[in-house]
């Protein structure tokens, strides 16, 4: 099925070749943190995680919100989603890849990353972190790539794949919950101190997830002949609707314990994100837009005209995808180093070569994702004759 | 008898639960790499005659003893003593600092403590501050190779410099900022080289280590040395030591004890 992807149109290859020289640039990039050290990157004693981690928290989001095209398919029948569902697998499979990539580029030293296989430590989160993407990595390349061949064949899947396709559902949901007990159970981080933290990590990422996924359709419908059809991009619309207001609920209930309760130590990090702190507010300006654009995205989507208008809901699904970007890979992390532990304020702005070694993993991911869809639509085509 | 009794209990225990549950359960009663080496049957090394040793080391810092004095040529002692850089004179900047002890406003070392009025000499003195190797220590629990490890032999928290991956995890882990991560190579920043301990290379995770190596060769911490008798230093489990003796005379306080860590290092206000 792999060779779909070694021919295509003009566009097509401009894409591939574009990818590869973002890839050759953050590569070049990430030889000079090898050798000089972290130190290229703007991480300070303070803020010891960054843009790297919060580019992985964003995209444990993305490769998790497939569930919501696997279980309504698989659990509930919902034949709609039958043309989308590899769509989603295989969006999981460029984003898990993505974020076990951002993680790499994040350790001081990369070449003992086996001594966590090693030296098992299952009291760490990051192990057991490292157990479910790894086993929703290979869950769903498996899965997605023999469902695909059984329509390239024209026969049903094989029955080994059912308990598979069952087990992701929870793989899923572990992978986001796992990545937000990370920090949500640290002592002493005010920010991250919540039992709410994976309740809001999974409705962002069922949110931002779909939103994306639908941008892609429009974006396949434009440049190729497959369409996934209205009546699931609806579904999905709606999917995204009310995982956007479970999200913006769950951020004002935080914002209520947090400002009601007074406890300065919780307040100070929200406080430090929305208005500045000590005169300090690099994110200030980031914060509003994203609490802005997912507002108004909740309430385009969740008026039906709005909703069924694909210009509206383009709009809307991009709001929902830079809105939870904004609040994951750039607020969510700093917010909960600054102030740190001392109360002192020492903030963090990535550095250049941060956001090209950024940029040379997304562009991995997209390249694999392109692939990944080239294939599908290879495959769809060739079935439709 | 006792000791090995317990461990086998404790091992059998472990594969009865089976490894994910038994996993979660080790989370609560922390671990260190240490113990499952001791109980491995591999080479029995016997300490040195004149190692100082302690069921429990902890250090009483009287803060109505320090002076900035003091604090500086503390955290000069400690830092020769350890290969320790000196980013911020060689940059210029905080943001590759790293520091083992360093003096901090009462305000900043305490920011759970009641600060409406608090006494003129706590407002005038910097206090220092360094790792409190807690007896619960959070920094222990999230790392996932276990380079950072809690000693059972002595409760101090230690780490492994050759196995640490740097990742960072126990830097968020940690509640009271005591460790510092090598963003570049810290042989640029350091004056004199002492050969007697270990050079850190770039990417690892550092902080105080307790002079775990001076204590093996029988000598004192360095910042006690330097500390003209504001610190005194000993085995918390022992009530004849010197610092039980001064914890049962004053109040003393720790960092943050709401969390539930179990700092053992005293501040005496
Ligand atoms: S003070 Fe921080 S680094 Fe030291 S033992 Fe406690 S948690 Fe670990
Ligand atoms: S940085 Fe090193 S010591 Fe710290 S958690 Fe990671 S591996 Fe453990
Ligand atoms: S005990 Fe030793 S390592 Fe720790 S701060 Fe004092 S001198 Fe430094």
């Amino acid at each position: 099925m792999l060779e779909k992807a070694l021919s295509g149109s003009k566009t097509y290859y401009t894409l591939v070749l574009g990818l590869l020289v973002l890839i050759g640039i953050g590569f070049l990039f990430y030889l000079k943190q090898l050798d000089f050290g972290l130190g290229v990157t703007g991480m300070n004693r303070d803020v010891t995680w960054g843009f790297y981690i919060a580019q992985f928290t964003f995209l444990v989001g993305v490769a998790a919100s497939a569930v919501m095209l696997v279980l309504p398919y698989y659990l509930h029948d919902h034949k709609e989603f039958g043309k989308m569902t590899v769509l989603g697998e295989f969006l999981a499979v460029s984003a898990v890849l993505m974020c076990l990539l951002f993680i790499i580029v994040d350790l001081g030293q990369p070449q003992r990353l086996l001594n966590v296989i090693l030296y098992p430590t299952p009291q760490s989160m990051l192990f057991w972190d490292m157990i479910v993407l790894n086993g929703y990595l290979f869950l769903n390349i498996i899965i997605g790539w023999n469902v695909l061949s059984a329509e390239k064949e024209g026969v049903p899947p094989e029955k080994w794949l059912k308990p598979l396709i069952y087990l992701s559902i929870p793989f899923a949901v572990s992978i986001h919950t796992v990545t937000a007990f990370l920090y949500s159970g640290l002592p002493g981080r005010g920010f991250w101190l919540t039992a709410v933290l994976a309740p809001k990590f999974l409705a962002s990422a069922f949110a931002a997830g779909p939103a994306f996924l639908i941008l892609l359709s429009f974006i396949l419908r434009k440049f190729t002949n497959f369409d996934v059809g209205k009546k699931p991009i609806q579904t999905l619309a709606m999917i995204v609707c009310y995982a956007t207001i479970a999200s913006l609920f769950l951020f004002f209930c935080e914002i209520f314990v947090t400002f009601y309760s007074q406890i300065p130590e919780h307040m100070d990090h929200k406080l430090y994100l929305f208005f500045g702190l000590d005169g300090k507010g690099a994110l200030v300006p980031w914060m509003w837009t994203s609490l802005l654009m997912l507002i108004s995205a909740a309430v385009l989507l969740v008026i039906p005209s709005g909703r069924k208008n694909e210009y509206v809901l383009g709009l809307a699904c991009i709001f929902v995808f830079f809105g939870s970007w904004i609040d994951k890979g750039l607020g969510l992390i700093s917010g909960g180093f600054i102030p740190n532990p001392l109360h002192e304020v020492n903030e963090y702005i990535p550095t250049v070569p941060e956001v090209l070694i950024s940029l040379g993993v997304y562009a991995i991911g997209f390249l694999v994702l392109t692939i990944l869809f080239k294939v599908v639509v290879g495959v769809k085509e060739e079935v439709r004759g | 008898m006792e000791n090995s009794r317990r461990k086998f209990l404790k091992t059998a225990g472990y594969s009865v639960l089976g490894v994910a549950a038994g996993s979660m359960l080790i989370g609560i009663t922390p671990r260190s790499a240490t113990t499952a080496e001791d109980s491995s049957g591999g080479p029995k090394y016997k300490s040195r005659d004149e190692a100082l040793k302690a069921e429990r080391w902890g250090l009483v810092i009287d803060t109505r003893k320090i002076t900035s004095r003091i604090n500086r040529s503390m955290q000069r002692a400690c830092h020769r003593e350890h290969n320790v850089p000196d980013f911020v004179r060689k940059l210029g900047s905080k943001q590759h600092e790293i520091k083992w002890i360093w003096p901090t406003p009462f305000k900043n070392a305490f920011i759970e403590q009641d600060l409406q009025y608090i006494s003129d000499h706590l407002k005038r003195t910097e206090i220092p501050v360094l790792c409190n190797h807690c007896n619960h220590p959070p920094c222990v629990r999230v790392c996932p190779t276990q380079a950072t490890f809690k000693r059972e032999s002595d409760g101090l928290v230690l780490m492994d410099y050759h196995r640490c991956i740097g990742c960072r995890f126990c830097m968020a882990g940690c509640p009271y900022g005591a460790r510092s991560f090598n963003y570049r190579d810290p042989r640029e920043a350091i004056e004199e080289i002492n050969p007697d301990f270990t050079l850190r290379t770039k990417g690892v995770v550092e902080k105080c280590n307790f002079c775990a190596e001076r204590l093996a060769r029988g000598e004192s911490p360095a910042c006690v040395e330097a500390s003209n008798g504001a610190l005194t230093y000993g085995d918390l489990e022992d009530a004849s030591s010197d610092i039980r003796k001064l914890l049962a005379e004053y109040h003393a306080i720790t960092r943050k004890a709401e969390l539930g860590t179990l700092p053992s290092v005293f501040y005496i206000i």
